[in-house]
């Protein structure tokens, strides 16, 4: 029983990895594909278009599976299995935050940018001054949802053999003829899911001083 | 002098010809008012010499220099420079709900015009204490009723000292009993001889404060004269059936 669960919170750092990583490069990522996907240049426009239907229109098992083995058909390449799930979890990602923040984006009034620019802001300026702090208040909510979709999706890592939580106590399962393991497992989720909801409720709160 | 000086401006939104053939001047110190019925034009004539709408054809000059000559823009430096002597206060105020009303009035001063935070803090708390908003320097413009937002508004385009200030309507927003603080103000300013273009359906704060009004309709200048004289008596056709509405 100890044992098992010390390997469950093995799996579990392996997920949280896969989890941190993916927000801390998907987030940023996102930005620039929603300007990509806004802009005027329909070559640009259309590019990114394409990456969204992609990373939206197939399973994200199957970019999994495509990130690390198409190297290898393709060049004879072979890397490691952590790297390829951090990479398919990322650009699958940023393509969800990227339309999330272009919503936000399109929310914001007009008379926001006039405003703005009649009083001498620049374009960079008016859209990290005065934009983008209002789209982040808009965005949390479905940003949440979004992020709680993400701890359970870490859960797909396995699909290339990658031992995250989910793997591990289908191991513990199988070995020992019981799914007590995999409930505990799905406790795990659980209690992750919590303290995402739990930081995004209090950052909402945080917002809340103005609408 | 002239500050403003408009030259067979024209704007069109497709086929649409929104404004016609318009010329006017301000002249410094001087407060024109613009009325005329909505649809008239007049508020995208007044966009348009902001630089909010990009007009079709024709010129506008701000302090002898041109935003726009025939049509043909200046290049991005000098719009900005002209930019920076042109302020304009919204319908719809268009405060940064994001901001504190003091940061309302400080981020362009720091940002733009490079002032320090002491100055900038200096000019907005001068500015809130004339508008009688001292109290509200912390609060966000959402915790505001409309007519201390437009005022906080005043407060931010007066805050980047423009040479002349624009106005769009700025009671049209507003409850009745809001519209007198805020034509309280612009009166101030007039005494002050602030110089000011003024779309506005107040005929008889028109009278009153303006030295000169435009009555524009179907995107043309339809009579101009000194205020009074144009507001009793008009003496196109047009302008009576529009004053005579507004008398009754």
């Amino acid at each position: 029983m100890e044992k098992m669960l010390e390997a469950m919170l093995q799996g579990t750092l392996v997920s949280l990895e896969v989890f941190f990583l993916t927000l801390l490069f998907s987030l940023p990522l996102a930005l620039p594909v929603a300007l990509g996907r806004m802009s005027r240049n329909r070559l640009v426009g259309g590019i990114v278009n394409v990456y969204l239907l992609v990373m939206r229109g197939t399973p994200l098992i199957l970019q999994l599976i495509f990130v690390y083995f198409a190297p290898y058909y393709l060049f004879g390449i072979s890397y490691d299995r952590f790297v390829a799930v951090v990479i398919a979890f990322v650009v699958n990602y940023a393509a969800y935050f990227a339309e999330i923040y272009r919503g936000g984006i399109e929310s914001i009034p007009r008379g926001q940018y006039e405003a703005a620019k009649v009083l001498g802001f620049t374009r960079s300026q008016t859209f990290f001054r005065i934009v983008l702090p209002q789209v982040v208040k808009r965005i949390i909510p479905s940003t949440a949802n979004e992020v709680i979709t993400l701890v359970k999706d870490t859960a797909l890592a396995q699909a290339i053999g990658v031992a995250e939580l989910f793997r591990v106590a289908q191991n513990a399962s199988a070995r020992q003829f019981s799914t007590m393991p995999i409930f505990i497992a799905g406790l795990f989720y659980f209690v992750m899911n919590w303290i995402v909801s739990a930081a995004f409720t209090r950052l909402e709160k945080k917002l809340a001083y103005y609408r | 002098m002239e500050i403003i000086k408009v030259e067979h401006l024209s704007k069109s939104f497709g086929t649409l010809e929104v404004i016609r053939d318009i010329s006017f001047s301000v002249h410094r110190g001087e407060v024109l008012a613009i009325i005329g019925p909505s649809g008239s034009g007049k508020s995208t004539l007044l966009r348009s010499v902001t630089h909010l709408e990009t007009v079709t054809g024709g010129s506008v000059s701000v302090s002898g220099a041109d935003m726009v000559r025939d049509g043909v823009y200046a290049d991005e430096g000098t719009l900005r420079k002209i930019g920076l002597k042109v302020g304009l206060v919204f319908q719809n105020f268009n405060l940064f709900p994001h901001f504190s009303v003091l940061r309302n009035l400080t981020e362009a001063q720091v940002h733009v015009l490079g002032r320090t935070p002491a100055e900038a803090n200096g000019r907005a708390l001068a500015l809130l204490e004339r508008m009688g908003l001292s109290e509200k320097l912390h609060a966000y413009p959402c915790e505001l009723s409309g007519g201390q937002q437009q005022r906080v508004s005043i407060a931010r385009a007066l805050a980047l000292d423009p040479e002349v200030l624009f106005f769009d309507e700025p009671t049209s927003a507003l409850d009745p009993e809001l519209t007198g603080e805020i034509l309280k103000v612009i009166r101030s300013l007039a005494e002050e001889r602030m110089t000011m273009v003024i779309v506005t359906h107040e005929m008889g704060f028109a009278r009153d404060v303006a030295d000169r009004v435009i009555f524009m309709d179907s995107g043309v200048i339809v009579e101009e004269g000194p205020a009074a004289e144009l507001i009793n008596n008009p003496r196109n056709d047009r302008t009576k059936a529009f004053l005579k509405r507004f008398s009754e």
